[in-house]
Parts: C-alpha cells; structure tokens; sequence
C-alpha cells in the first residue's frame, strides 16, 4: 500500500481522532509546525502527546485545549526559557489538567526504537540515582538474565499517528530527509499511521546510498507543505527563526495573548498558506 | 573592555574550557558548557570531539549554537547519526570521556535538578526536565558542571534529583554501580569545587582572582567546605580571551542578538 499524496487537511481529518496518543517529531530541525497548527483548526481533543522536546509546537497545542496528557524528556523553548503555556497546564491546569509521563532523551530514543521493533519495552542502562524512577512507574528494572545486570526498562512508544516534516518525496511518495534526523524515522516506524509534510515533491529523489529514506508504503499519507517547518528550520531550504521563537515568549506568557495569536493565525486562517499570509502582516501592536 | 581585564563570566567559561583535555570525546549540553567546550576546542583543545544529542558527532561549529539541533552543529560535524545511536552507541557503548552539562540547582553532593522546585505534582516552577543529563550523568567517563553560583541554585536540600552526582556522599555512588565515575569538577563564577576523596562533598579547591571565601559562602546553601591549600585560579590570558570574544562576537552577528542564552 503506497502512501497517499493529500492535503494536510485532508490527511489530518483521515487519520488523527480524539484520544489518541500521537508523536510530532523533529529535534530542532524539521518540526511539523503546519501540521500542529492542522490539529488545533480541527480542534482535536484528549490526545496523549509523545515528544522528547515539546517545544512551541506542544505549547501551542496543549494551550490550545487539545491535550490531556504528555509523554516527554525536555520541555522548554531553545535558546529562550520556559513554555508558559506548558507551565500554565502543570502550575495552573489551565486549560485543563496535563497529565506528565517523564522520561529522559535515552528513554523516549529507546522507546521509539523499541516500538519500531515491534517490542514491547525497551532497554537501556540508565535512571539509577534519578527521582524521575519515583514519579513515572512506567519506569521500572530488569534483571539480565546473562549477566545478572539490573537494567532499566521503558514501556516502547506505539502512537496511533506520528507526524514529521522532510525535505522531499517522489510522486510515489517515499521520502528523504536529511541533517540532523532525530527520532524521526523511529517515529514512523513506532506508529499505527504517518503523515510525512515536505518542502517538495520532486520526479528523482536522487538519495544515494545509506540516504534516509522512509518507503512509501511504510506511510500513510505524504503532503507538500512549503515552509511546514517555520519557524523551525529545514536543512538546505531555509533558515530556524529565531526571532519568533523570542517571539513566542512574549505572545504565550498570557492566555490572552496567546489566545489572540492562535485565533488570528490558526483558527482564522484556512490552511498553512494562509497561516504564512497572516503571519507576515504586523498585527494590531505589531505583533505578528 | 581590554583584554586583560575580564567579567566574572568569562572567567568560569575560560576555566571551564580549561578542564576538557585535548583528545577527548566529550558530550556537549547546551549553553554554558557549549560554550566552553568550543572555547577549549578553539584554544588548547583543537583535537578535542564534540557530540550533541540531537546527533551530530565531532561538530566544530563557527558560532555557538542557539539550540541543541543547530543547522551549524550537522554542517560542521563529521558526522550525523540519529539521536538514539548517540545515546545507545555512542554514550551507553562506553565511547564518551566527558559529559559537559549545566543545571537549575546542585546540592553538596553534585547531584543536580532540573525538573521541579518544589513539589513534582505541583510545583512552584516547573523547569524543562532531564534531556539527556540522567544517562550523561551515569555513562560519561566523569562529569564536568559550570553554572553561576548563587544561593538558589547551590542548595542544601535537592526538590528533585534528576540526574545522579555522588548521591548521598561516601562511595555512594560507587555502590549503585554506574559506569561513570560522576561529576570531578563544578567550575562556577566565583570557583572551582571538587568532591572530596572520600566523602565526595564538593570542595572549594580554587577562589577565582579576587573572590574572597566569605563570598562564597554567602553564595552557597549550605555551610561550604574549603581545601586545605586553596589555590587562587589563574586568570583568562590574552588568547583565551580574545578567542572568547571573538566567538561570542560571531554568535551574536549569526543570531541577531540575546547571545549566551542556554536551552
């Protein structure tokens, strides 16, 4: 079954429900912003959120009300400080309680290998002296039955939906993403569905050998999204913009200003492209 | 600023770039030590290899990165693998000397927090969570922590543990039987703190130029310990400084402005 070439649109209303559990991936680079933003205009609800960074992408879906719990090792903003809307959940529960499942980068990097596998659980050695052991009992130890060595385990990542962005696909809709990759192709591999957005869709991937490229029949749906990463950057497309991510400290620090900013930019706008329309006209006060 | 006159910052990045050894292999977190760390690499440590989690394998960047998942970290480096190799391979296969991390909070012990102050379940600030620093903390060779001194960021009580150091002092760490033998240096703005041979307490071993002990312990939560002999740490020379600027000059054109500022 080869992927489906759809709108995101589309593709989003195919293969996200509410209550699921879904992964948006992309360390740094390659993060799946129009797709995030798809998800808060069709105003999806109680979904687990699996991510090793929930960066802005998650801040803006758990302010937007989409979120009720979030699997996750890292949450901040890059380079700036904290994610008001990500602390206003936890501190404040508002919008509504968030659930937190804590775990490090090695643990949620293992667990989406492990669920790639088609494993159950994952192994590694780590945790030991850590406090998150006695707030995540999803955390727990194994003996090895070779060695006698008693290692951590973390239950394997299954979303029902993993998202990422990357550079290209064919029109048969494999695709190649390159540079710093992340947990990317693990995602994929983890998930019952995928939706891959990409700068282009092109006739010859030329990927040369060892290339990652993800099978077309290994994704759901692939959809071409120019700039479906901004703010975040793409590798040999364009640039991380860093001032928005400054921005952002600004826009999400109340709820009315960020609630103002997804109106206007995502709940009033049709798609992405109009998404980027908006988001380069000043707003009122300047901000965009 | 001429070069021989120097801020209290640039201090604890020089002596922080100091501690890595040319040659070493060494696991990069963001900020302060990224800064370090391409200090050292730009100064006595050309050979030095630098990994970042995000995946990039002896990265030599030509500004600092903003974020853990620079472009400039992937263009620069040797090599790119995905995040789990990094830290299945490369971090839990044995193959780095040094983590190089910073930290919210620190206790006596070197164990250091960046979850929570106050309680997990409803805490006071919530901080950004673990990263990589619990595997970086169990599985580098040793240990390198630079973070400002303050009496809020050096406690006498942890809220949350999140990454191990020598966990209650006096072998305990050794008896967890982690691979790694854990943090051997915090080099602050005001010092150098070692654990101590045996109780692994952390120790002022050097007062930066013109830091006074009782400064010190004004900045620190808890009654802090002096070395017998504490050595005065010798101040940035002219080419660890000019390298400094000059880096920080080319991060800030790169980046626009609010440079320095760690994720």
């Amino acid at each position: 079954m080869m992927a489906e070439i759809s709108s995101l649109r589309t593709a989003i209303e195919t293969y996200l429900h509410d209550g699921d559990t879904i992964a948006l991936e992309g360390f740094t680079h390659l993060i799946p912003f129009a797709a995030g933003h798809e998800v808060i205009r069709q105003r999806r609800k109680d979904l687990t959120l699996i991510r090793m960074t929930p960066d802005v992408i998650y801040d803006q879906l758990i302010g937007a009300g989409c979120a009720r719990k979030l699997l996750f090792s890292w949450g901040g903003n890059p380079g700036v400080g904290s994610l008001h809307r990500l602390r206003d959940a936890v501190e404040n529960g508002w919008p509504g309680p968030l659930e937190l499942e804590e775990y490090s980068h090695a643990g949620l990097a293992n667990g989406y290998v492990a669920g790639a596998e088609g494993l159950p659980m994952a192994i590694l050695r780590g945790y030991v002296g850590s406090d998150l052991l006695k707030h995540n009992p999803m955390i727990r130890f194994v003996q090895c039955p070779y060695t006698g060595e008693n290692l951590a385990t973390v239950p394997s990542m299954k979303p029902d939906l993993a998202v990422i962005h990357a550079q290209k696909a064919d029109r048969k809709g494999n695709v190649l993403l390159w540079g710093i990759l992340g947990v990317q192709k693990e995602a994929v591999l983890s998930a019952k569905r995928s939706i891959v957005t990409v700068e282009e869709i092109v006739d010859d991937l030329k990927a040369w050998p060892n290339a990652c490229v993800l099978p077309s029949w290994a994704l759901s749906a692939v959809c071409c999204v120019p700039g479906g990463a901004q703010p975040s950057y793409a590798h040999g497309y364009y640039e991380r913009d860093n001032k928005f991510y400054r921005a952002w400290d600004g826009i999400s620090r109340t709820r009315e200003g960020f609630e103002a900013w997804i109106k206007r930019h995502i709940l009033d706008t049709e798609d992405f492209s109009s998404f980027q329309k908006a988001f380069r006209e000043p707003a009122v006060g300047g901000v965009r | 600023m001429a070069a021989s006159e120097y801020s209290t910052s640039e201090m604890m990045t020089v002596e922080a770039a100091r501690r890595l050894k040319n040659g070493a292999v060494c696991f990069v977190g963001i900020g302060l030590p990224s800064t370090a760390a391409n200090l050292a690499r730009l100064t006595h440590a050309p050979d030095a290899v630098l990994i970042y989690e995000s995946g990039p394998i002896g990265s030599k960047p030509r500004v600092l990165p903003l974020s853990i998942g620079d472009g400039e970290l992937a263009e620069t480096a040797d090599s790119v693998v995905p995040t789990p190799e990094i830290f299945r391979y490369y971090l839990q296969g044995g193959r780095i000397h040094v983590g190089f991390i910073g930290a919210a909070q620190i206790d006596r012990f070197a164990n250091v927090n960046t979850t929570v102050i106050g309680d997990y379940a409803r805490p006071t600030t919530r901080l950004p969570g673990a990263g990589g620093a619990p595997e970086i903390a169990g599985s580098a060779g040793e240990v390198l922590i630079v973070m400002r001194q303050s009496v809020r960021a050096f406690v006498e009580r942890l809220d949350f543990i999140t990454s191990v150091g020598h966990l209650n002092g006096n072998g305990a760490r050794a008896r967890l039987g982690l691979p790694g033998r854990g943090p051997v240096a915090v080099v602050t703005d005001l010092s150098i703190m070692e654990p101590d041979k045996s109780s692994n307490e952390l120790t002022v071993t050097h007062l930066h130029p013109g830091v006074s002990q009782e400064q010190v312990r004004e900045m620190t939560g808890w009654p802090i310990r002096f070395a017998e002999n504490v050595q005065e740490t010798s101040p940035p020379s002219d080419l660890e400084l000019v390298a400094l600027r000059d880096l920080e000059r080319r991060t800030a054109v790169a980046h626009g402005e609010n440079v320095g500022v760690g994720a």
